[in-house]
């Protein structure tokens, strides 16, 4: 492809794109989010705050022009805690969904291709069992019988994740499968893998990048959920679901330590949710 | 197929599933590190106390004697015994599901019902004031963990408008109306007693809008945007011109076909429910299966782990078959397939 056709492409999609507002919307509060994670150092009002640090003279002070979300039972600025709290929702989603994405692709590609075959319905009736229950109650259950760090939150959404990817790759994969295309190259005697990863794969691409942007903000809600619950990410690590639940205590006197946290937990999702919504519309039809 | 065969087809590959399923939460709930036994009873018990519980679990067997042991169990309906309340896990269950039953079927009930009233007004008059202030309330409310509504709802509408409780399933005063179902709402009016209705409700309020806030936003975009391709359907087109009333295009031909997504969906409500549940419960003090399950999650009882696991599955099982059977009911495109093929 020369380099005239990709910069008309990348016109028509960003064309696309930025048809809708809230898509810009949600790219531009993405971008910020990423940003203040990775310079939390230098954007954080108060970055010693993040992790271990004790202030009782000024703990559980109302919002204010030194401390614009308050400070918690620590004494600790929260929104300087927030901005470090960004890091480990980003790290949680994007770990999730490069662990959990490949292989669950894979399965999908070869039970797809292999359709009606006892690899089939083994790969299938596999991903069948991890969606029968509800996945976080699957992903409570896993955490709980593990220890309670951070990976192990990660792992735990990473099992329940992959079969998602395996049903829609299935779906794609077994329809790409009687195309014309397909057929020559069996024809001609291409390899499996080939027809897998030459033929079938390239196709199903957009389904699967659109997915996994939709996804992000699903799975930063999990795994904020399970850290509320106290099964991922421990103090004094400065996460936005331990601190909602470490702050719910002091509801209603103290409302800012644990609301301010959910309010931007709210604002990660959104952002990602619009910026899926746009990603989805951009591929739709291409 | 005709329905009742497609049922028992359904069941049937149920059944392997759940199989399936038991053999993945039991294995894993006995490969974690941690000796059960010696959690249960604690550092300070001694260890010939903790060699006699490991025994009398089968912990020191085999993993696969382990799992004959259980399934052998399961089938005389006995889970095991809870290493927590120390009693079985079968009864806790049952003392426990009624609650849950009924907060996550009022929450399915209210944000399904929501939905529809919200999606049809809004798809009807698409690109109205109402229909923009919808749109941008959905995208927000799908936004919104479960736990985060729930913080956010029990202080603003329970401590600052005192609108409705925050903890349990009844008032401490109000007295408990003799047990039939197990569930509060229905028990009270058989009983006959408005006040401990109007209670055990004001009561569901908030953890029944926390279990399905984001799922409610989801199923009023899903539809209005049905409605919105319904709307301009030929056959809508054809009833206007003939000049019948738009009240009854709206209620008989448009509504139908657009509720047919909404309705496929609410399986997935369920099960969104039922996980949320989980921490909504606790967060409510809600003394259901979720809070139930929640405890035992954090205190590492493997055999009340496994057995409420099991019964989410089967719960989940059985719902999403009816669920299918109400969709076929509403898209006779669905029923024909399931009467021919």
């Amino acid at each position: 492809m020369n380099t005239e056709l990709m910069k008309e492409r990348w016109k028509r999609n960003w064309y696309k794109f930025s048809a809708n507002p809230l898509s810009i919307l949600g790219l531009a509060v993405v971008l910020a989010i990423i940003l203040i994670a990775i310079f939390a150092d230098f954007v954080a009002p108060y970055p010693e705050h993040a992790f271990v640090f004790v202030d009782f003279k000024n703990a559980k002070k109302p919002p204010s022009l030194q401390n614009l979300c308050g400070t918690d039972m620590a004494g600790r600025d929260i929104l300087s805690r927030i901005f470090f709290g960004f890091r480990y929702s980003l790290v949680m989603a994007v770990s999730v969904l490069s662990v959990a994405t490949p292989p669950g692709v894979l399965l999908g590609l070869i039970a797809g291709y292999m359709r009606d075959t006892w690899v089939d319905t083994i790969v299938m009736r596999v991903a069948d069992v991890f969606l029968s229950v509800p996945s976080m109650v699957l992903a409570l259950a896993v955490c709980s019988m593990l220890e309670p760090t951070l990976y192990n939150a990660m792992l735990a959404v990473t099992v329940m994740w992959w079969p998602w990817y395996t049903r829609l790759v299935y779906g794609a994969a077994s329809s790409i499968k009687n195309e014309y295309f397909v057929q020559a190259a069996e024809v001609t005697g291409a390899s499996t893998f080939h027809i897998l990863f030459g033929e079938i794969f390239p196709n199903c691409l957009s389904t699967i990048f659109t997915k996994m942007t939709l996804d992000v903000g699903w799975v930063i809600l999990i795994g904020s959920t399970l850290s509320f619950v106290g099964l991922g990410a421990q103090p004094p690590t400065p996460d936005l679901g331990t601190m909602v639940s470490d702050g719910s205590k002091y509801i209603p006197a103290q409302w800012w330590i644990s609301l301010f946290p959910a309010l931007f937990i709210v604002i990660i999702i959104l952002g990602f949710n619009l910026l899926g919504d746009g990603v989805r519309d951009m591929l739709a039809g291409d | 197929m005709n329905i009742k065969k497609y049922v028992a087809y359904r069941l049937l590959s149920s059944f392997f599933v759940l199989f399936g399923l038991s053999l993945l939460i039991f294995s894993l709930s006995r490969l974690v590190p941690g000796d059960p036994a010696r959690l249960a009873l604690g550092p300070m018990a001694p260890q010939w106390a903790v060699d006699k519980l490991r025994a009398q679990l089968h912990l020191d067997e085999p993993i696969y004697i382990q799992y004959i042991y259980w399934v052998t169990n399961v089938f005389r309906g006995n889970l095991g015994q809870s290493l927590v309340t120390r009693r079985g896990v079968f009864s806790d269950i049952v003392e426990f599901f009624p609650a849950t039953f009924e907060l996550v079927i009022f929450s399915v009930i209210l944000s399904t019902s929501l939905a529809i009233l919200l999606g049809v007004t809004s798809g009807k008059y698409a690109n109205s004031l109402w229909d923009n202030i919808v749109r941008i309330t959905s995208y927000v409310g799908i936004a919104i963990p479960s736990f985060v509504w729930a913080i956010m709802s029990v202080f603003i509408f329970g401590y600052l408008l005192r609108w409705f409780p925050t903890l349990g399933r009844l008032s401490s005063g109000a007295l408990m109306p003799p047990k039939v179902t197990g569930l509060l709402l229905i028990d009270s009016l058989i009983a006959g007693k408005l006040d401990v209705f109007r209670d055990a409700f004001y009561h569901m309020i908030l953890p029944g809008t926390s279990l399905v806030i984001s799922r409610l936003a989801q199923e009023a975009r899903i539809t209005r945007a049905s409605v919105v391709e319904n709307l301009h359907k030929d056959y809508i087109m054809a009833a206007r011109s003939f000049g019948i009333p738009e009240r009854t295009i709206t209620l008989k031909y448009l509504l139908k076909p657009s509720l047919i997504p909404t309705v496929a969906v609410m399986g997935m409500d369920i099960a969104g429910s039922m996980g949320g549940s989980f921490i909504v419960e606790t967060i409510f003090n809600w003394p259901g299966l979720g809070r139930y399950g929640m405890s035992a999650m954090l205190s590492n009882d493997i055999n009340a782990i496994v057995g409420v696991v099991m019964l989410i599955g089967v719960f989940f099982a059985f719902m999403n078959i009816l669920v299918d059977l109400i969709t076929a009911y509403l898209d006779p495109r669905i029923m024909m397939k399931l009467r021919s093929g």
